[in-house]
């Protein structure tokens, strides 16, 4: 009698017997092992944050300075690079590094708002759809198919155009744009706990509707908000980017990661750091909150499918 | 399945009727189409005069219901920019987009069925965790910035292809790996799933049981079965696909309907920027239909709702 060696070969010998107990304790090293890599990543993480923050102490230069006579000057280990601009400068001469720590605040600023405003949105219609069904859920949901199936990239775009290119504006484009994801999570878990014996007991002691919803069935739902908001911050920063890059997004001179990847675009025959070192900040600052979502995932509900 | 066509058919209408209404609120409620066509000096009684010409004095209903009854029969209005059909415009450029989608989701699914298959097989090995690390990672980097990375390596450095243009095969590497590379990881971790979920089945016991050799167990047995959620998510996943495809062409000025909509929304060309949304949802929608179609006809569970 052999026992299994490898989930994926299953022999018949040993279905009968106990289940050791050995793979329950390797899933258990495994979610702990993500649980580590989601720790390093909140650190990185801060790291980022905490760099934006506080980036007029930390960066080395005026990220707006132009300096004509050190332009396109390559990163500091390179041939011609100086030791006072680390990553090279840019197209004017203003210092890659300092633009890099500043662009992080935009990309923050709008992942987050972005997110709370459409989680606000998505959470709201979501629970109404889930908890009164019906019409009021027919209507939602088909507003939802209909976001879901335009192209959420040309969305944005056309709005962007038609309101103007900003800060706000971009926020409550990138907001408005989000949440039908909310919803349609929400929508399902709601419904599910409508049914539940702790819900049919409100309604019977005479709970306002309002009161079940916010306080019987919201409550359950944090977790799933909760990961899906973090997954979702690090969305919205690509597509930021990408509209910061088309010049639809935060104007320059401003520094913004998307609109330095832009602007390096055109000069990346020669000067390829320009363009290079912002794609990386946005790619690192995605993985990170990739990771930590992840891990915030394993830990708050390792049974929740997203 | 008569019914369940119905059903489908009455949601698409639904759907289609939504996507034209917020195509048209984009212009007409968010902007002025008069404050964008005229010259910002012009007078008021100009203004007027534009606004009676171009029918925009009569109630919003009116005007929702002339863009519409055009609509339906392709006339979207002339280009304010070029003086021919929008229509005309758009499915001109229309070959390209379809090309380098279905390019992408090829080169997306070279590299997601053999590696999800293998690391469903070798689950918990080491490969399956170089996968996972590869997808997690392979989700955070934003498109944008792996085209222009392509671009700075194989057109600038190595000189190896061409950065931009249509004509040639060699045209087509670097957009559609881009693309590619970008629908890889969800749908090898979709594969790999799907794959793990159908060769714990009881068939698949049963064939083993009866001495069916290991590869056709996996082939004939278990990837059919796979396949299912693989095109069901692929089919949803087909938006998403067409909006990394029209952040590839602007990276690799790809002379497609993505190319087209930039350009018209940069000239505040917005017959044009319409027509484009609304045949690309329509695109969508069709695409998911026949999906949903494929699916329920493979497998009955989903057309009785079971």
């Amino acid at each position: 009698m052999t026992t299994v060696s490898a989930e994926g070969k299953v022999d018949l010998v040993a279905l009968g017997e106990a289940a050791p107990a050995a793979p329950r304790e390797r899933a258990t090293l495994r979610r702990l092992g993500r649980l580590r890599w989601g720790l390093g990543a909140t650190a990185v993480l801060l790291l980022i944050v905490g760099s934006a923050v506080f980036a007029p102490w930390i960066a080395p230069h005026d990220p707006l300075a132009v300096n004509i006579r050190h332009r396109l000057g390559p990163p500091a280990w390179m041939d011609g690079g100086v030791s006072s601009h680390l990553l090279g400068t840019d197209q004017v001469g203003r210092d890659l590094l300092s633009r890099m720590i500043f662009g992080g605040r935009v990309s923050l600023v709008v992942g987050v708002s972005a997110v709370l405003m459409s989680a606000t949105i998505g959470v709201l219609l979501g629970l109404a759809a889930g908890y009164f069904g019906g019409s009021t859920d027919w209507s939602i949901m088909t507003l939802v198919n209909v976001m879901l199936t335009f192209p959420f990239v040309l969305l944005a775009l056309a709005v962007i155009a038609v309101l103007g290119p900003n800060l706000v504006n971009m926020i409550i484009v990138l907001g408005v744009a989000g949440w039908p994801i909310y919803a349609r999570v929400v929508r399902a878990e709601a419904m599910a706990i409508r049914e539940r014996e702790f819900v049919l007991a409100g309604r019977a002691l005479g709970m306002s509707h309002l009161r079940i919803v916010f306080r019987q069935i919201l409550p359950n739902l944090t977790s799933a908000i909760v990961v899906i908001a973090t997954l979702q911050v690090a969305q919205v920063i690509i597509l930021e980017s990408f509209l910061s890059f088309l010049g639809l997004g935060i104007q320059p001179p401003t520094p913004a990661w998307g609109n330095m990847l832009g602007e390096g675009r055109l000069y990346m025959l020669n000067s390829w750091w320009i363009a290079t070192f912002p794609g990386l900040a946005i790619f690192v600052t995605t993985l990170m909150i990739n990771l930590m979502g992840n891990a915030l995932r394993d830990w708050l509900d390792p049974h929740m499918k997203l | 399945m008569r019914h369940y066509i119905a059903r489908q058919l009455l949601q698409l209408l639904v759907v289609i009727l939504g996507i034209s209404i917020l195509a048209f609120a984009i212009l007409h409620v968010l902007g002025d189409p008069v404050l964008l066509l005229l010259p910002q000096n012009a007078g008021k009684d100009e203004f007027e005069r534009y606004r009676h010409l171009l029918g925009l004095d009569r109630p919003l209903y009116v005007q929702y219901w002339k863009f519409l009854s055009g609509a339906v029969v392709g006339d979207f209005g002339k280009s304010w920019y070029a003086d021919t059909p929008a229509f005309r415009l758009v499915v001109e450029r229309m070959p390209p987009t379809i090309y380098l989608t279905f390019a992408g989701l090829f080169v997306a699914l070279l590299i997601s069925l053999p590696l999800g298959i293998l690391a469903a097989l070798k689950r918990h090995s080491w490969i399956d965790s170089l996968c996972t690390a590869v997808a997690v990672a392979g989700q955070a980097v934003p498109l944008f910035w792996l085209g222009i990375m392509l671009i700075i390596v194989f057109a600038v450095r190595l000189r190896l292809l061409p950065a931009s243009g249509y004509d040639t095969w060699q045209n087509f590497l670097m957009p559609s790996f881009c693309l590619g590379a970008a629908l890889a990881p969800i749908t090898m971790r979709l594969v790999r799933s799907g794959v793990i979920e159908v060769m714990n089945m009881e068939f698949i016991k049963t064939a083993r049981a009866k001495g069916v050799a290991e590869p056709t167990v996996v082939i004939k047995h278990a990837f059919r079965n796979a396949c299912i959620p693989v095109i069901t998510v692929l089919g949803l996943q087909f938006g998403q696909l067409l909006g990394g495809a029209i952040i590839t062409e602007t990276v690799f000025a790809w002379p497609g309907v993505a190319t087209l909509t930039v350009e018209s929304i940069r000239n505040q060309d917005f017959p044009v920027v319409q027509c484009a949304v609304i045949l690309l949802a329509l695109v969508i929608v069709a695409v998911n239909l026949v999906v949903d179609l494929t699916v329920a006809f493979i497998d009955p569970r989903i057309r009785t709702g079971a």
